[in-house]
């Protein structure tokens, strides 16, 4: 009963899916946006899972003193602060005005937005070292994979001179006929992929989203 | 320039601040990038928390059972169905329970089902269907050669996208031992995909350069600011000040720590 | 040990250091350089120009800030010509840090069309644009593709208020505005999987309009559909954010930073040349 049923719930609204698209009708349109407006709610329950498991993580860390345990001070002050701030210095639970407090915004703004945009930027030292060591052309293929690289990074080049504007138009070639026909490839092969496993999640065959027993 | 305000340059000298202490982790791991990552980790969460409520729960679910009360579990509302997705919600949260984990099964079981059952007939149009149409349907005969060998809309380059997409699909599809004509079809095909991740490796290089050419511009803009305004600059070169000297006592001392170790 | 076993086993923060110093002076020293506009940035820019006052355009602002360097140049410009040809914008966000994207967007915007501009010759003079009137930002909802379907029902369904919290049958604005069908197009600003989920889920089944900006990973990617007609627009990381920049003539960080862009590649060009001659010559060697 506890893997039977759900696992028949999902045949159900599965079926439901397929189906609704292919009738229009009133009372089909009705259930599905009543059903997608359910989903919502759900999901949003599903996400607070999250959070709270980082909060467990890092209490746990703090209370048994595990290396690091003091960064973990930051992040849970960080994480009231913000909450903090967002419900508006605890007055406003029921409106959104927490949106729009200064501090809620500044945090965003200068903590968030610099830390992760940076984080990122980190990429482009590593890109440039794997230039150096890895990209290698030891074959046929790799040379290929190499040479329609380059050409795609000189495409904006100014000081290529005549070269520059073949250049451009061969990296436009590139990208609309044999970029084209490997990435529609991928396309279909992508799309036929998550077809099949969409019918396997509905018949039943794929269940390792229902856990373990 | 906008508008100078003390508050805002604080503000965003904190965030020039804390992306030298993210730069850091290229020299080497140190506690400046350990503090901002952390930093960074708490912010997210709490502001995912806050997103979640204003623009989740609050909306979609209280505010539709806001009129009904509490003590009467909001069954008098003129919605009470909604209560019904609040539970099933709740639901989820069973899922950290070694015992009880079963229930969250249910709500799961809705989401994936749903979920599922859309994803079929929308990604077999437009992902398999619409595509292999098109590949065979955008070669225009009377355009043959078109204007020359980079003519993109050509029936000849349409000719290659239509050959080389089969190819690629061949490639990926038959795990039957590729030999004789099979063996130049599934070559042709990874050729073309080659050409296509190496248009993307060349793509991700100036994504990857565009971020941290951003981060340049944020730093320098901050910078330029600086030198707009004297009286930040004072305070400025009094915190560098402080700082070089520091560091030239740590200097100092390296240099007698070693001469001791020499002798 | 010759130069290029040396070379090899040069520390990798020596190349970080050379690639930050590259970029950081190619900032600091003024140039331009020309940027060339391709046919699928074009079609975006044309088609918000042949809109007339009053259409509504819907904006997607589907990134973090980890893409903000790419896709924040581009829906600055879109959304400023929008607001100077008086057109409406609807705002949504299913990214999970991206409210913040669009709230700081939207002010910035806001800021910015208030002064007397010309842009292509045309001279616009500032104006107010007011939430609910100009513009409404609906917020955000997890679960993209689920929430781009309810969209297509109704925007009211995974939207009953939006961000602000404004019930979205109070606002003026989307009085008699049910779905995509009152909405004259979509553009999308994705950094991931939403822009698939949007063309399969949005487009392929409501047939909207759709035009995709997306940065430099995915930017190669999406032609396939740009090809059969599911979107008829692609900008691209960097290089498509400066080519609307300059065809909106309103040049921001995307065109200032294409010139550090050039010199970066050519550094990281010398770094695989450098890094393949090393190994011709160790394989040579070794036999």
């Amino acid at each position: 009963m506890k893997r039977q049923l759900p696992l028949f719930l999902v045949l159900i609204f599965g079926l439901f899916g397929i189906v609704q698209y292919f009738i229009p009708h009133e009372k089909s349109e009705w259930m599905y946006e009543f059903l997608l407006d359910w989903i919502y709610i759900i999901g949003i329950f599903a996400l607070a899972l999250g959070i709270w498991s980082l909060m467990r993580v890092s209490w746990d860390k703090i209370k048994h003193k595990r290396q690091n345990w003091q960064y973990s001070i930051v992040t849970l002050t960080g994480l009231f602060a913000m909450i903090f701030f967002g419900f508006n210095y605890f007055r406003d639970f029921f409106n959104s005005a927490g949106l729009q407090n200064y501090m809620f915004r500044a945090f965003f703004d200068h903590i968030m937005i610099p830390i992760q945009a940076t984080m990122f930027s980190l990429l482009a030292f590593f890109i440039a070292s794997a230039a150096y060591r890895a990209f290698r052309a030891r074959s046929l293929l790799a040379t290929l994979l190499l040479i329609s690289a380059l050409i795609i990074m000189l495409r904006f080049n100014p000081y290529l001179g005549f070269i520059g504007d073949y250049m451009e138009r061969t990296a436009l070639w590139l990208l609309n006929v044999p970029n084209l026909a490997a990435k529609r490839a991928i396309i279909i092969g992508v799309g036929l992929g998550m077809v099949a496993t969409s019918l396997k999640v509905i018949l039943g065959i794929e269940r390792a989203y229902l856990g373990k027993d | 320039m906008d508008a100078f305000s003390i508050g805002t340059y604080l503000w965003t000298t904190f965030g020039a601040f804390l992306t030298l202490c993210i730069f850091s982790f290229l020299y080497r791991d140190n506690p400046f990038y350990k503090f901002a990552e952390h930093l960074v980790v708490g912010v997210s969460a709490g502001y995912f928390v806050i997103i979640l409520w204003h623009n989740g729960l609050q909306p979609n679910l209280f505010n539709r059972l806001n009129d009904g009360d509490f003590y009467l579990l909001w069954l008098n509302s003129a919605r009470p169905w909604y209560l019904i997705p609040g539970i099933l919600g709740v639901m989820m949260w069973t899922r950290f329970s070694r015992k009880k984990s079963w229930i969250s099964r249910y709500p799961i079981a809705m989401y994936m089902g749903i979920a599922a059952g859309i994803a079929v007939p929308l990604e077999m149009k437009n992902r398999v269907n619409v595509q292999l149409y098109s590949a065979m349907k955008n070669v225009e005969w009377n355009n043959f050669f078109g204007t020359g060998i980079l003519d993109s809309g050509s029936a000849v380059a349409q000719l290659i996208i239509l050959i080389g997409t089969l190819s690629a699909l061949f490639y990926f599809f038959f795990s039957k031992e590729h030999s004789g004509l099979f063996k130049g079809v599934a070559r042709f095909g990874i050729w073309i995909l080659m050409i296509g991740f190496g248009a993307s490796f060349g793509y991700t290089v100036m994504g990857r350069i565009s971020l941290f050419v951003q981060r340049i511009q944020y730093v320098g803009n901050w910078t330029e600011t600086s030198w707009a305004h004297p009286s930040v600059l004072v305070i400025w070169f009094l915190i560098v000040g402080v700082f070089a000297l520091l560091l030239l006592l740590e200097f100092i001392k390296f240099l007698t720590k070693r001469r001791t170790a020499a002798s | 040990m010759n130069i290029f076993d040396r070379m090899m086993s040069l520390d990798r923060r020596w190349v970080f250091l050379f690639i930050a110093l590259v970029c950081v002076i190619t900032y600091v020293w003024p140039f331009s350089i020309p940027i060339r506009i391709t046919e699928e940035v074009k079609a975006i820019y044309s088609f918000i120009e042949k809109l007339n006052e009053g259409d509504i355009i819907f904006l997607g602002i589907d990134y973090d800030p980890n893409a903000l360097a790419e896709l924040h140049p581009m829906s600055y410009a879109i959304a400023e010509q929008a607001f100077r040809k008086k057109l409406r914008v609807i705002f949504v966000t299913l990214s999970q840090n991206g409210p913040g994207m669009a709230d700081q967007a939207i002010r910035d915007i806001s800021d910015s069309v208030k002064l007397d501009k010309t842009y292509n010759g045309v001279f616009y003079p500032g104006r107010e644009i007011k939430n609910g009137i100009d513009y409404v930002f609906l917020g955000y909802k997890p679960y993209p593709a689920l929430v781009i379907l309810g969209m297509g029902q109704n925007f009211r369904i995974p939207f009953p208020s939006d961000y602000y919290g404004t019930p979205l049958d109070s606002i003026p604005m989307m009085k008699g505005v049910m779905n995509y069908d009152q909405v004259k197009c979509v553009i999308d600003f994705a950094a991931g999987n939403v822009a698939d989920m949007w063309i399969s889920y949005g487009q392929g089944r409501y047939n909207f309009p759709l035009a995709l900006g997306m940065t430099g990973v995915m930017g190669a990617d999406y032609y396939p559909y740009l090809n059969s007609g599911q979107i008829f627009g692609i900008m691209g990381g960097l290089l498509g954010a400066a080519q609307y920049e300059k065809l909106a003539d309103n040049p921001g960080p995307a065109i200032d930073g294409m010139r550090i862009q050039v010199y970066a590649h050519i550094v990281i060009i010398l770094f695989i040349i450098i890094g393949n001659i090393g190994f011709l010559v160790s394989r040579r060697k070794q036999g």
